[in-house]
């Protein structure tokens, strides 16, 4: 066919293609800046950071107004991720949500499990058997290991420790999951509480295994601290960044390890006393500067509680049944009224409050989430510092998406 | 901690003409709460926050709550005269109540380790008088949670610092949160190759939609 190259040849020539002339978008604006006397000062940078951003853990966007390198404005953008997880609780029955639940926060599936149950279990007047509550606090105080070591991890991460904390907190946070996985089924999922108690007892043999986990978890802290805590590059970025004061923090409602960096002596598992807390001898560590490295060296002292605990549930768990026996499975419906429960997570304050109108749903199912909440002070802890120190601060508050967008 | 009943009464004693309401709870939990009228809410709030007794410096949880118009029956025992004989009989008394939006605040204090306080404030009605005090400038944390009231259910919230939609994107028109939302139908028509079930899908579409 060679007569008819001429032709594909003439339709390929440049003057009958027509390729349009596009200047691809920017990603920034650059806005002028005036002085105080009025005139033109220089230019102020307008970017987007995130929301594929692999500091943003997840896809949350920060719009940052910058003069040269420092922060003039931030604005923190949500609903990426947003599912409308109330209105799907309102739609389901109470027991159909708690797998749900999960996925708020999903590194810290156990303590979603318990706020929740708590709630309903106020609404409904439940009581929860002795070896329930112990298990209930094993499972959250592992579920508080898990978060805190892999935020660690997550936080040198987005300082520029590529890999190396990262993989060594993953590895210790494997053998808890291992543990989750042989109790509920499933490693981060672990849909484990229900209302008035668990939903399994502890497998045989299960108790052994924690306790060397747990055991030798103290030795992994101290390797991670020999490793991080003097580390002249971790103190360099991290000290004198993002301070918070402590007004500021109790008027945004933030909660959890961000909040007693600051210094306020404010722990849920102490001052409600929910479940079996009140027998267990722990100290709340405090912070007095407010910074990043503060809120990091709080997440390793609690830890440090956290073994404690365990220890001392390991040794004091008894036998007997784990579910309330008066909870209904089938059938549930609580007398119409309203209850909220809050518990100490990980992240922070996370409660649920529940309407009862006596049907089988909850008339209004209403998430406490901690982490959206923490994320108030974000521009307040940002401004005047450098563009680089934004993903250190927005680590620092441990954020997980899931439960901000909801 | 003071009862309800007291704090009600010390907020009558010094936020003049402020009109309250205890809300029962009938559920186990017991958590009472206080509704407070829109016009004294901000002073309400202050008070709350600065009275030592109290010093209710955090507020936990914000959120909103949709009532639907509803028709509340209620029985009534009255005595009627039945064919000369004085008998107890029971009536049925029907209630409208006009639906209204509510925003329910958790409030707890840090200082002193003691709450929850519940309170909570209602608007007019669900279409165009659903203004609200905003609380914000008293407790910064309830920034977002108002923001995402406004965005869910509809609730403007006056003196909010930056009242924008937070889940929603900008331009969506409705609050998915409400009892009398309708989903939208967001799937197309969209014919499979195989002619019999293209055959199918025609004869169940109406006679104007078909191609």
């Amino acid at each position: 066919m060679i007569d008819s190259t001429d032709q594909i040849v003439a339709n390929h020539s440049p003057s009958l293609i027509q390729i349009p002339e596009v200047t691809p978008e920017p990603n920034y604006t650059v806005l002028p800046k005036t002085g105080s006397d009025g005139t033109m000062d220089g230019e102020l940078l307008e970017v987007a950071m995130g929301p594929h951003h692999p500091s943003t853990h997840g896809v949350f966007r920060m719009d940052v107004v910058l003069d040269g390198e420092k922060v003039v404005k931030l604005k923190p953008v949500f609903g990426y991720l947003h599912r409308n997880h109330e209105k799907i609780a309102e739609n389901t029955t109470y027991l159909g949500s708690m797998p749900y639940t999960d996925r708020l926060d999903y590194l810290c599936s156990m303590t979603n499990n318990w706020a929740y149950a708590l709630s309903v279990e106020k609404l409904a007047g439940l009581q929860t058997p002795e070896r329930a509550e112990y298990i209930r606090i094993i499972t959250a105080e592992l579920t508080r290991l898990v978060n805190h070591t892999c935020l660690v991890g997550f936080l040198l991460q987005d300082m520029g420790a590529l890999g190396t904390p990262l993989m060594y907190a993953f590895r210790e946070r494997e053998l808890i999951l291992d543990l989750f996985e042989s109790l509920s089924g499933s490693r981060m999922m672990c849909n484990y509480m229900r209302f008035g108690g668990c939903r399994v007892d502890l497998p045989a043999g299960w108790l052994e295994q924690a306790r060397q986990v747990v055991d030798n978890y103290s030795g992994f802290l101290d390797e991670f601290e020999k490793l991080l805590t003097e580390n002249e590059i971790l103190v360099a970025r991290t000290q004198g960044v993002g301070v918070l004061s402590a007004e500021l923090a109790i008027a945004a409602s933030i909660t959890g390890p961000m909040l007693r960096a600051c210094g306020v002596n404010y722990d849920i598992r102490k001052v409600d006393k929910y479940g079996i807390y009140e027998r267990f001898d722990f100290r709340v560590p405090l912070g007095d500067h407010g910074d990043v490295y503060d809120r990091y060296m709080i997440r390793l002292l609690e830890m440090r509680e956290s073994v404690k605990i365990l220890n001392q549930a390991f040794r004091d768990i008894p036998a007997g049944p784990i579910v309330d026996p008066k909870a209904k499975i089938r059938g549930f419906r609580p007398k119409a009224g309203e209850a909220y429960g809050r518990i100490e997570g990980p992240k922070g304050e996370l409660g649920f409050y529940l309407i009862s109108d006596g049907s089988p749903n909850p008339y209004r199912y209403r998430v406490r989430p901690p982490s959206l909440i923490n994320l108030t002070v974000l521009e307040d802890m940002c401004l005047g510092e450098d563009v680089a120190d934004v993903v250190i601060n927005l680590g620092s508050v441990d954020i997980v998406l899931g439960e901000v967008d909801r | 901690m003071e009862t309800l009943e007291q704090i009600k009464a010390s907020l009558e004693t010094s936020v003049p003409g402020v009109k309250l309401e205890i809300i029962p709870n009938e559920s186990p939990s017991g958590q009472r709460s206080l509704l407070v009228d829109n016009a004294h809410g901000v002073a309400v709030a202050k008070f709350l926050r600065d009275d030592p007794q109290l010093r209710l410096d955090y507020c936990s949880n914000v959120t909103g709550v949709d009532w639907l118009d509803t028709v509340l029956k209620e029985k009534v025992k009255a005595k009627q005269l039945v064919e000369g004989v004085e008998k107890e009989v029971e009536q049925q008394i029907e209630t409208k109540r006009a639906g209204y939006l509510e925003a329910v605040y958790h409030l707890y204090s840090m200082a002193l380790k003691h709450g929850p306080v519940i309170i909570r404030l209602r608007t007019e009605n669900r279409s165009d008088k659903n203004h609200l005090p905003s609380l914000t400038p008293v407790w910064r944390g309830a920034e977002f949670q108002e923001r995402e009231i406004f965005d869910l259910y509809g609730v403007i919230f006056d003196g909010h610092p930056d009242l924008r939609r937070i889940l929603m994107w900008d331009g969506y028109v409705d609050h998915p949160m409400r009892k009398d939302y309708v989903e939208p139908d967001d799937y197309d028509y969209e014919p499979t190759p195989h002619d019999e079930v293209l055959e199918k899908v025609k004869q169940r579409q109406p006679a104007e939609a078909k191609p």
